[in-house]
């Protein structure tokens, strides 16, 4: 069989809302294809729902970084030592296979089900409502992301963790460097650093006086390490503030941009939840990965996946493959059934705090566009700078106004 | 129709109680599936089925 081989990931975005339309023309070519690594290695690139759907479930495949090998689009001239990409930290359990995953992750999974997440609902709703409130301090015009879609997650999660949201010129800026594709990996690994350093005080605080939060709870299971107790919890900040705040800013981009679309938010306040999975769906901010690497020769869609072999799932694209999403994929439809998209990943990485994400942005957008009916675009939209250099997609900033 | 959960597999996503919580729930402890109907009943086994299929970890099967 004749392979399609890439010679790099494509990475230029001709709209904001769209994946590279090179990638989907691989796609519409090969679900599964070759793709070249700045190493030399010749892995693989995963366009297919159902095949991306497959790798993640499958356990023949790991998420032990010293398997990868890199993808090129960070890190450019400045490549992480063999020695230093090998070090997978104590309690990143993200970045660990089974067994050590399932142990790490098992302790904090009674803390993120749907049943807490919706307990949650009220009093997230209150943040939503105080950070709107705050936003119309600012006279009828400002950036949505710094005033509201930020400081919603941001409020959440610190509360979660017992962090306080004073305390986020300890950990904003470095999140940000560190998932800059901008940073070389030096500027990188000095500001993961300066959290975890953070995350180490945070523990012994919590351990001396413990507060009704989760890391409190965490210590208090007499489970964890200090050390991984700490790389958990930072685990959890970053996770927790970066992404909904993205779809949050994005969402809100995209609303504006496909007014109909927005009608039928505002007129049909039922239409919410599903809203919330048609733009993950729509928008995947998870634009460069996940990457798995083989453990063992896998075969997938007639291709052999040999062990070693690292592969790149390509979630944007993944999420409008029209075998899974038929009629028009590429196109926002609210009222599409848009359960099981594969946003939030697929197998034993899926994102563990999806529920509260989903709680986060339902009550977000369904407020926003309650208080402030007739927010619109403040710039051009080709003026609004998007997150094509972060790890996470989005928009930098989003000018908005309304009128008082 | 008849489920069968797998709480070994199980990585506490909440896909299941999300889709039909008559259905399934999770534990407080680890976030486990909590099966509470084995044999749902008609009205229930569209929900059976696209909670195992949403199952990131498969740990739900129908039979």
């Amino acid at each position: 069989m004749t392979e399609l081989i890439s010679e790099k990931l494509p990475t230029t975005r001709q709209t904001p809302f769209d994946p590279p339309a090179e990638v989907t023309a691989i796609r519409e070519q090969a679900r599964v294809s070759r793709l070249k690594f700045s190493d030399g290695h010749l892995g693989w690139l995963v366009t297919g729902h159902h095949q991306v759907r497959e790798i993640l479930g499958s356990p023949k495949f790991s998420n032990r970084p010293e398997n990868h090998h890199l993808l090129d689009v960070r890190f450019q001239g400045d490549l992480p030592e063999e020695k230093d990409k090998r070090k997978v930290e104590p309690g990143m359990f993200l970045s660990q296979d089974p067994p050590d995953h399932t142990r790490l992750r098992k302790m904090l999974q009674g803390q993120f089900t749907v049943r807490r997440m919706n307990q949650l609902s009220e009093w997230i709703g209150q943040i939503v409502d105080d950070q709107l409130a705050h936003l119309r301090t600012f006279d009828g015009r400002a950036d949505l992301v710094k005033e509201f879609a930020m400081p919603v997650p941001s409020l959440v999660i610190c509360a979660l963790l017992g962090v306080g949201y004073e305390e986020k010129s300890r950990f904003q800026d470095d999140t940000a460097k560190l998932l800059s594709l901008d940073s070389t990996f030096k500027e990188a690994m000095e500001a993961f650093q300066r959290i975890q350093e953070f995350m180490r005080e945070l523990v012994a605080r919590k351990k001396e006086n413990p507060g009704d939060d989760m890391i409190s709870d965490l210590i208090a299971t007499g489970e964890p390490t200090d050390e991984e107790a700490s790389n958990m919890a930072m685990l959890l900040l970053i996770a927790g503030h970066e992404t909904t705040a993205n779809m949050l800013g994005l969402g809100t981009f995209t609303l504006l941009q496909h007014p109909d679309q927005l009608k039928i938010l505002k007129d049909e306040p039922g239409v919410v939840d599903n809203a919330v999975e048609e733009l993950m769906r729509y928008l995947s901010i998870i634009h460069f990965g996940p990457v798995r690497t083989a453990l063992e020769d896998v075969e997938i869609e007639g291709h052999l996946i040999r062990a070693g072999d690292t592969v790149v799932m390509h979630v944007p694209t993944a999420n409008r493959d029209p075998e899974k999403f038929p009629g028009n994929p590429e196109e926002l439809d609210l009222r599409r059934p848009a359960s099981g998209h594969v946003a939030f990943g697929h197998g034993i990485h899926q994102c563990l705090g999806q529920q509260l994400a989903r709680i986060e942005m339902r009550i977000g957008f369904a407020k926003l566009f309650q208080e402030f009916p007739d927010l619109r675009l403040d710039v051009e939209p080709e003026e609004v700078p998007l997150r094509t250099d972060m790890g996470i997609y989005g928009v930098h900033s989003l000018p908005v106004a309304w009128s008082s | 129709m008849k489920i069968s959960v797998d709480q070994t597999k199980c990585c506490g996503s909440g896909m299941c109680v999300l889709t039909d919580p008559d259905l399934f729930d999770q534990s407080e402890d680890d976030g486990t599936v909590v099966l509470l109907q084995e044999n749902p009943d008609a009205e229930h086994e569209a929900g059976a089925k696209e909670a195992a299929g949403l199952c990131p970890a498969g740990a739900i099967t129908i039979s």
